[in-house]
């Protein structure tokens, strides 16, 4: 696993996947939309926008921890002792916006499970996609999302040393370290190509 | 961005006495604060910096080395209504913000 995205010279970005790592791609974005889904009172239906545009979103955070990570308190401070004042005005800032969040989460990852769909490896030498514009910033989010979902899941902590990046074959938290690893290359590789 | 939300502006109503006489006043201006995590790359917030708010590289930089480093940084000032939209727009980009009145 040593792609990497390149600029490409018509302006966008280019990385060459092999079989292995779309697979392992597009798994990781289809567990995301799972995860992601709808929400709490959202619908999976799309069919009445309005309804839906209508809708009221939850008020409570998600209970599952890497959820929590991708939509936050808004007005709880980390750093005080929270208030029944910032709860109450996270609540309902999470009701006009968590569904429009993970709508957009959603589409962005079913932009990249698409993409990856239309690749059409041959064999060994597998597949070049390309990326640019919307669909740059679409694969951007999606390896970040990933990125936050599985560092919660794993416990990814600032510490430098953590036996995280030094795992024995055998413990089962490895293969999704690596992909942890391996998305960050990918993210970063992707961000070059974005900067002027 | 350009998607259509339903922005919580005009909920903003005050329930009772209590609440209006501990609200802070208006013309104090609130923030957009982003915090540390251990899973954002330092490249992509100083991204985000950039091509969200506009900043030169510098300035995105050396928010990030504020978050970073000091566990916490003010990226955007306005109104409430202006901080809500940061907010929103960088819980989108996966970054942790929070936004409160500066006093």
């Amino acid at each position: 696993m040593a792609g990497y995205f390149e600029a490409a010279p018509d302006g966008g970005a280019a990385i060459a996947l092999d079989e292995v790592e779309i697979s392992i791609l597009r798994s990781l974005a289809v567990q995301l939309l799972e995860l992601i889904g709808p929400g709490p009172g959202g619908s999976a239906d799309d069919s009445d926008p309005l309804a839906a545009l209508l809708a009221d979103g939850p008020t409570q955070p998600p209970s599952d921890p890497a959820l929590a990570r991708l939509f936050p308190n808004a007005y709880c401070d980390p750093n005080k002792a929270s208030d029944a004042a910032a709860e109450a005005a996270s609540a309902e800032f999470r009701r006009y916006t968590e569904n429009d969040l993970r709508s957009r989460k959603r589409e962005d990852a079913l932009a990249v499970v698409h993409a990856l769909d239309a690749l059409t490896p041959a064999g060994d030498r597998g597949a070049v996609l390309r990326v640019d514009g919307d669909q740059a910033q679409r694969w951007l989010g999606t390896l970040n999302d990933l990125r936050l979902t599985i560092g919660t899941r794993l416990g990814v902590d600032e510490d430098p040393d953590s036996e995280l990046y030094r795992l024995p074959d055998e413990d089962p938290r490895k293969p999704l370290m690596m992909a942890y690893m391996w998305l960050g290359g990918l993210q970063e590789s992707l961000i070059e190509t974005l900067l002027p | 961005m350009g998607r259509v939300s339903v922005a919580p502006v005009e909920i903003e109503r005050t329930e009772s006495s209590e609440a209006v006489s501990e609200e802070p006043k208006p013309d104090v201006p609130w923030v957009t604060i982003v915090h540390n995590d251990p899973v954002n790359l330092m490249s992509y917030v100083t991204y985000v910096f950039q091509a969200y708010f506009g900043y030169p590289k510098d300035k995105a930089k050396r928010l990030m080395l504020d978050v970073h480093h000091k566990g916490r940084a003010v990226v955007s000032s306005g109104t409430r209504e202006e901080m809500e939209r940061d907010v929103q727009a960088m819980h989108g980009y996966g970054l942790w913000a929070t936004l409160s009145q500066d006093r």
